[in-house]
């Protein structure tokens, strides 16, 4: 093929403006061929039906009891309301030097000015959290009890434990270190509509 | 274009018929003989060699059996569990048909890990084979892709949070992660709009891609000619007539061989569909026997058998395990600088690309490192025609310690497997750390000690006793 270019060259029959004008095509082509590709990627990405699908959600928590955990579904996702015992909340003032993040410093998922204190909630006793592992996106299971039990430290405090790939979180969803999850469990946006309804997936902004 | 030919005087109908045809479609008749009649095969091949026709009759099970179930099945989050049940119970015959193709899907992988390890202990990715192999190595990753897919469509517990982990491994990715994620997922969460996307990569799109990849590894297996048992190059002695002394067609000598491959493959495929069609959970986990639900994650999620070792290695990077990772740039870096032999430019190239690695290990997160490290223990395989750099192919006349090593590899390769089944524990983290290590240890150092030792003489000949 080229041998046979490059003898049709010598001979001096190769046309060179006839070949800018296939060069220009073939380019003109392959915008057109991008171009083309555009309408089919973005159909990938969420419809309007999809994004239109985000409102939030109103929970009544006044039946919630200490040690209880409410699980609600926001944007598809599960979003965990506990009400902590004052023991659990104890429990979270010694773990500072065994967690990854302890004061919720990363940016990844920002946790809410409101919620950025040693109990990660506007109340310290109700924590609200989105209850999806920042590792891989599973959900992980409530380990309430404290003390050893299988797949969990000796001195457990209480709290979360993925089940998926072991990542520990404590009562106020934050990773302990070393695991395979880097951020603490997401605080979604939320507020009390009064002292027993709580609004989650909007907060107030100014 | 051939000359027509006419058939003798006194020809019968079925020769004149032959020759009718023979005018109209010549390339039907050449490619025959291409590939089948006159394409010459070692007469060497053992019991390895089974393997590569059997992935092709597993793919013919699995487009048919799907086409049926596709006439059932029905691609919404709503009614996709309640019609998988539908075929399981109401349609006739259809619990077979499901079971054929969930049974199929693992006997895939049984297969084609078998054919893979056997293109790997007898060096058939060597030269004049390396496309072949990669051709494979691809057809690997679009079984890998096809499996993912399909699982999510019966909308089980399994289902929907293996997906839910494997898409947020994309999500893993810097910068562009989380958009990459939300453009295949085409959700904030796994949904309706990810059931019908994936169910159109899994019967169409994937299928057309792994239909192409297969054609092109025959092909270019057919121009190259087949590896065999003792490595050796079967055209390099050809008989007067061009033909190689140690080749026989391919039909009807190995596709009466390979019938019996069949029909045993057949006996042992039957007796998991009627007997164990789950196979103790491990070709149907019981999980996925749940329909999904987006609010809670079963106790233990493991993905089906064939990706526990890859899995495996994902779980094993944290933390520590990046620290032995930047331990082990340092000390490769070091290495090659003292015994590498290399000029003075390139040895400041090799301590920049050490610190640049050693800097973006501890820059991202070791969630990004785990996606490619598994990532990467697919795609490393694609490299190893160029890793390899024994003189000799085959295991058969390597080093007795080359023989211990492989044996140790693929002791590593089930540890992880079994521990990717497995809910995460300490020893068990460890213990696939130390895999995962020598595993790319394998690939990663095979150009030094592929090399070392006392290679055995290779025969002229393919060793062969009729029987």
């Amino acid at each position: 093929m080229s041998d046979s270019a490059a003898a049709l060259a010598a001979e001096g029959t190769v046309d060179n403006g006839r070949r800018t004008w296939i060069a220009i095509t073939c380019g003109a082509g392959a915008v057109g061929g991008i171009a083309a590709a555009v309408p089919f990627v973005s159909t990938f990405t969420p419809s309007e039906r999809a994004k239109a699908a985000g409102a939030p959600v109103q929970v009544d928590i006044s039946a919630l009891k200490p040690g209880e955990k409410l699980t609600v579904e926001w944007r598809g996702k599960p979003v965990w309301i506990v009400r902590r015992t004052p023991e659990q909340l104890e429990s979270l003032k010694k773990l500072d030097s065994q967690l990854a993040d302890p004061h919720s410093d990363r940016k990844q998922y920002p946790t809410p000015p409101y919620a950025k204190n040693e109990y990660r909630s506007i109340k310290p006793e109700f924590f609200v959290g989105v209850g999806i592992c920042s590792h891989l996106g599973c959900s992980p299971t409530d380990k309430f009890t404290p003390g050893a039990q299988p797949s969990l430290p000796d001195d457990w405090p209480g709290g979360f434990l993925c089940p998926c790939h072991g990542s520990t979180f404590d009562i106020a969803g934050r990773v302990f270190k070393n695991k395979p999850a880097p951020d603490n469990l997401e605080v979604p946006p939320h507020m009390y509509l009064s002292d027993t309804v709580l609004l989650i997936g909007e907060d107030k902004k100014a | 274009m051939a000359e027509f030919k006419e058939a003798p005087p006194g020809a019968t109908m079925v020769e004149k018929t032959t020759v009718w045809f023979e005018n109209r479609f010549p390339t039907a008749f050449a490619e025959y003989k291409k590939h089948l009649s006159e394409y010459y095969a070692p007469k060497n091949f053992n019991t390895w060699y089974f393997f590569g026709s059997l992935a092709l009759l597993v793919l013919v099970i699995q487009i048919v059996t799907g086409i049926f179930l596709v006439m059932h099945y029905k691609p919404d989050a709503n009614l996709a569990f309640a019609s998988v049940e539908y075929i399981m119970r109401d349609v006739p015959w259809g619990w077979l048909v499901r079971y054929m193709h969930s049974t199929g899907a693992s006997a895939f992988f049984v297969v084609v890990y078998l054919h893979m390890y056997r293109g790997l202990i007898y060096g058939s990715y060597r030269k004049p084979r390396e496309l072949v192999w990669i051709f494979g190595c691809a057809i690997f990753l679009c079984l890998m892709a096809e499996a993912f897919f399909g699982y999510l469509l019966p909308w089980g517990q399994m289902s929907y949070w293996g997906a839910q982990v494997i898409v947020n491994l994309f999500a893993a990715v810097p910068f562009v992660g989380p958009d990459l994620a939300l453009l295949i997922r085409g959700d904030y969460v796994v949904s309706d709009a990810t059931l019908n996307r994936f169910f159109s990569f899994h019967v169409i799109a994937i299928p057309l891609v792994l239909l192409g990849l297969v054609v092109a590894h025959l092909l270019a297996l057919h121009d190259v000619g087949s590896n065999n048992p003792d490595g050796v190059e079967i055209k390099a002695k050809k008989d007067a007539n061009g033909k190689p002394l140690d080749g026989i067609p391919f039909h009807p000598y190995y596709t009466v061989h390979d019938i019996m491959g069949v029909s045993v493959f057949l006996m042992v495929f039957t007796a998991i569909i009627f007997f164990a069609p789950e196979l103790g959970g491990y070709f149907l986990e019981y999980n996925n026997f749940i329909p999904a639900d987006p609010l809670k994650t079963p106790a233990h999620i493991a993905p089906v058998w064939y990706f526990t070792p890859f899995y495996s290695m994902l779980r094993a990077t944290t933390d520590p395990m990046v620290n032995v990772f930047v331990a082990i740039v340092a000390l490769g870096t070091v290495g090659s600088l003292l015994k590498g032999g290399f000029s003075g430019k390139a040895k400041v190239g090799i301590v920049i690309a050490g610190l640049v690695a050693i800097a973006l290990l501890k820059v991202f997160d070791a969630k990004f490192w785990g996606v490619v490290v598994m990532g990467g223990a697919v795609i490393i395989l694609f490299f190893l025609p160029w890793l390899d750099r024994s003189p000799v192919k085959s295991i058969r006349y390597r080093p007795n310690w080359h023989k211990w090593l492989y044996g140790i590899f693929v002791v590593f390769f089930f540890v992880l497997g079994y521990l990717g089944i497995q809910p995460p524990s300490e020893i068990g983290t460890l213990v696939a750390q130390v895999g995962t290590i020598f595993y790319f240890g394998f690939f990663v150092l095979m150009p030094v000690w592929s090399q070392i030792g006392e290679f055995k003489a290779v025969p002229d000949r393919v060793t062969f006793q009729p029987h």
